[in-house]
């Protein structure tokens, strides 16, 4: 089998397990492997810019939070329909993203994290700061007539799933096509090594913020879907640990891989929602899984498989 | 009250957060400039600081101001041995890396706050103050314990001044600060300053939460604030100088104190906020030193 | 012959160091133009400033008679000035096809496979498309290095001290492939190692103290009374 059958043998195969999914298990499951997908379309998005570019971004959240208030703002205030909120959600997520790396991507490594931070902390506390247009600290609820897309009402089980699956599918196939094309290729060699791309044509400031931008859509498709499938938009996605997941779930899953993301966002969401069974102490294990994947395994579990045995794994 | 006696009150109250800031963001400083390491558990390490004073003063069977100033000992004491730990265990495997630390600070931060609702609660919780008496203006009475909060910040950094710039030991930090390989050449036992300078900063931001928690009460989440702060006062001051962190201390403990008064806090923090993220875009050569 | 590249009073200063200092140069199309002088002469220095790595403190650049002075770095590339790096800066990570096709893609080659296979030929690395490039012997990544150059089809190759850790055996191969590139593409060469220089220069320009001493053709430098004195007498026993 060639290299290129077995990477679209592979990608497929994970889409139809997930779509074989909602018949085999049950309902709560089901729901939980919704949540899981739109997540990792989130961790998608922010392997595209981390894994792929190299830009640590400690500020996607921020992203996130633009896509489901750009959905959910004018579905509260102007009672759009759920389409062209959706769609303003996703674009929402770019344009933040286009305006933080206009200034952000002027610096690098560290600079970069902390000005990424705090543009994020800065769109947090400004979402508290006019609470009287986004609800403040409580949020609110994503009226019902937002909640019905072409026909299907996303607050009941099987269009909730589809929903969350269509998004997941064609975010994959976008990331599998976009890592495998020239531009992939040069997002890579930036991360690899900027001067010498700059020095076989590439502006440095155009690849990076290309790519942020990018991320930035799946950031705010992934946001704007989550508000609308689960109901509800509030402040508490635009803090700093909506910032961390992402990154935590690329990282276990392997950074610069098109199924990382999703491996990393299954395995984290049942550890945590397992653990939790035993104990609350949830937050320790993100913390533990964290500090052990940098110390241990820096590639992450499919990173890792790359490395030893399946080198044509993107 | 009338507007003069009104903003006496903001300026105390402003230097009272000015002089915790600055030991706890000088602990930040240090760190930075001594192992170019951005410690997001910072915060942590301050909240461990008010937690452990309020075990220590409920605990121990002293009147409250002996109570009070064995916590000043003793909660720095832990706080900066959890940090060598965690520098030896964590930071020194991965080489210092600058990206890599900043992820397993942040891994550290979730961690300890757990530590610190599993076995503390997630309560609120006060430390009684170690003297009671007021001090009374014309026009309004002062916690005299909020000025001596101040006095013993002064004392701490003149300490850790001293330290630094009079002690072979600080004399040994700051050759490591200026040329980690050449210092390593000289026979400077790296690790063990890199360790040391951790616990250093761990100790300070303990001891600053141990002079605010009589007038702040402990809680699990209490890290945040005094990070973010510190984050803001390091970087407008420069990674790495000492000096330039306590002026920008003084600056922003005394506006925050006073903007805080006659407008919303959310909005000084979002101006705050902004203005370190565009501070490192357009004068990072001041502010990162040669290495931005 | 008419310029491809000229440089008037280019000049750049580090502190009190003149590393360049009021430089004129001309390279010619189509010709192999040796870049000599000692250490610390300013030879980096100086084409770093012509492929933009550097920004120019004063004078003038133009490209075929454009003012490129202040031209980013990666539009020049774009133009056809293409820079291979004195330390070996291939991607270590990537594989060598990739390497080789960031160049092509970069100026829009049409068929991409193609032209690496073509690059790889000329520096005689075919064959090793899907090694990854860190994992190759020192002198095949200054030959991998050279071919991210080619790939690049510039009109003006700027090879920074190529032969650098090659064995003799390769050297030759090198030399035979620099001479195949004229006159189609015009050659600046930096380079230590003067039996490649003489041999394969058509003109030399001798830097010293960041500025032009001598320019002229392998003889005419050779007897040189200046360039003896400045340079070649003990650095020529020694390379």
């Amino acid at each position: 089998m060639t290299d290129r059958a077995k990477v679209w043998g592979v990608h497929l195969l994970v889409l139809a397990a997930l779509f074989a999914a909602q018949f085999l298990l049950p309902s709560y499951h089901v729901t939980n492997l919704a949540r899981i997908m739109v997540l990792a379309v989130f961790a998608m998005g922010y392997n595209i810019a981390f894994g792929y570019t190299g830009l640590l971004s400690l500020g996607h959240a921020l992203f996130f939070a633009a896509g489901m208030y750009g959905m959910g703002l004018p579905v509260w205030h102007l009672e759009w329909l759920s389409l062209p909120a959706l769609i303003a959600g996703l674009l929402a997520g770019g344009a933040m993203a286009g305006v933080v790396g206009l200034l952000a991507l002027r610096t690098a490594g560290v600079s970069f994290m902390i000005v990424t931070l705090m543009f994020a902390q800065a769109g947090y506390l400004t979402l508290l700061y006019l609470n009287s247009w986004t609800g403040g600290d409580e949020g609110f609820v994503v009226a019902r007539s937002g909640r019905v897309l072409l026909g299907f009402d996303l607050a009941t089980d099987t269009p909730r799933f589809m929903a969350a699956f269509v998004l997941f599918a064609a975010g994959l196939l976008l990331c599998l096509w976009l890592v495998r094309s020239p531009f992939g290729r040069v997002m890579v060699a930036m991360r690899e090594n900027e001067e010498r791309s700059r020095m076989l044509g590439y502006d440095p400031f155009r690849v990076k913020l290309t790519a942020l931008i990018l991320s930035g859509l799946y950031a705010g498709a992934a946001g704007a879907a989550y508000g609308m499938l689960f109901g509800y938009v509030g402040a508490t996605f635009a803090t700093i640990q909506y910032s961390i997941l992402p990154m935590l779930y690329v990282l276990l899953g392997g950074a610069g891989t098109v199924l990382g993301p999703f491996l990393g966002a299954l395995l984290m969401f049942y550890l945590i929602d397992i653990t939790s069974g035993y104990t609350d102490a949830y937050l320790f294990v993100v913390g533990a899984a964290l500090v052990g994947l940098v110390l241990f395994a820096p590639k992450g579990i499919l990173g890792t498989l790359r490395e030893r045995a399946l080198r044509w794994l993107p | 009250m009338s507007f003069g006696p009104f903003l006496l009150l903001a300026v105390l109250e402003g230097t009272v957060m000015a002089a915790v800031l600055a030991l706890t963001a000088v602990g930040l400083s240090l760190v930075f400039g001594v192992m170019r390491v951005v410690n997001v558990a910072h915060g942590e390490f301050y909240m461990l600081g008010a937690v452990l004073a309020w075990f220590i003063t409920y605990y121990l069977p002293f009147p409250p101001a002996l109570a009070w100033l064995a916590a000043l000992i003793i909660a720095p004491l832990i706080v900066a041995m959890i940090a060598a730990l965690a520098d030896t265990l964590v930071l020194k495997r991965l080489n210092y890396d600058p990206e890599a630390t900043i992820v397993a600070t942040i891994g550290l931060l979730y961690m300890l706050q757990q530590a610190a609702l599993t076995f503390y609660g997630s309560d609120a919780r006060p430390v009684v103050a170690p003297f009671q008496w007021r001090i009374q203006l014309p026009w309004f009475g002062y916690s005299g314990y909020k000025l001596f909060v101040v006095l013993a910040a002064v004392v701490i950094l003149a300490a850790v001044w001293l330290f630094m710039t009079r002690t072979k030991v600080g004399l040994v930090m700051r050759a490591t600060q200026v040329d980690r390989d050449t210092a390593q050449a000289f026979g400077i036992n790296v690790d063990r300053v890199y360790a040391g300078t951790f616990a250093l900063g761990g100790a300070l931001a303990a001891a600053a939460a141990v002079l605010i928690v009589p007038i702040q009460q402990a809680h699990y989440l209490m890290g945040h604030d005094p990070l973010l702060l510190s984050f803001i006062v390091v970087i407008i001051g420069g990674l790495g100088s000492i000096r330039g962190t306590l002026v920008a201390a003084l600056v922003i403990g005394l506006s925050d104190g006073v903007i805080s008064m006659f407008f919303s806090p959310t909005l000084a923090k979002i101006i705050a906020t902004l203005l370190v993220a565009l501070v490192l875009v357009f004068r990072p050569q001041g502010l990162f030193g040669a290495r931005a | 012959m008419a310029a491809v590249i000229e440089a008037k009073g280019l000049t750049r200063h580090f502190g009190g160091l003149r590393a360049v200092d009021g430089v004129d140069f001309s390279l010619e199309h189509g010709e192999i133009h040796g870049l000599i002088g000692p250490n610390g002469a300013g030879k980096t220095t100086f084409v770093s400033l012509l492929s933009g790595r550097i920004p120019v403190q004063s004078g003038v650049i133009t490209l075929n008679g454009e003012d490129i002075t202040h031209l980013p770095a990666h539009l020049r590339v774009r133009k056809g000035v293409a820079y291979t790096f004195q330390i070996t800066s291939v991607y270590p990570r990537l594989s060598v096809f990739d390497n080789v096709a960031l160049a092509a893609q970069s100026r829009g080659a049409a068929d991409v496979p193609a032209e690496v296979a073509r690059a790889l030929a000329q520096v005689g690395l075919t064959g090793l498309d899907l090694s990854i490039a860190g994992t190759l012997s020192y002198g095949h990544q200054r030959l991998l290095e050279v071919a991210m150059g080619l790939a690049l089809r510039p009109s003006v190759l700027i090879l920074d001290e190529p032969t650098q850790g090659l064995a003799s055996g390769e050297i030759d191969g090198f030399k035979a492939l620099i001479r195949s590139l004229v006159p189609q593409t015009t050659i600046l060469l930096i380079e230590h190692n003067m039996d490649v220089v003489m041999d394969l220069a058509d003109r030399i320009t001798v830097l010293n103290f960041g500025q032009v001493l001598a320019v002229g053709t392998p003889d005419e430098i050779r007897r040189n009374r200046a360039v003896q004195d400045a340079y070649l007498g003990g650095d020529h026993a020694a390379g």
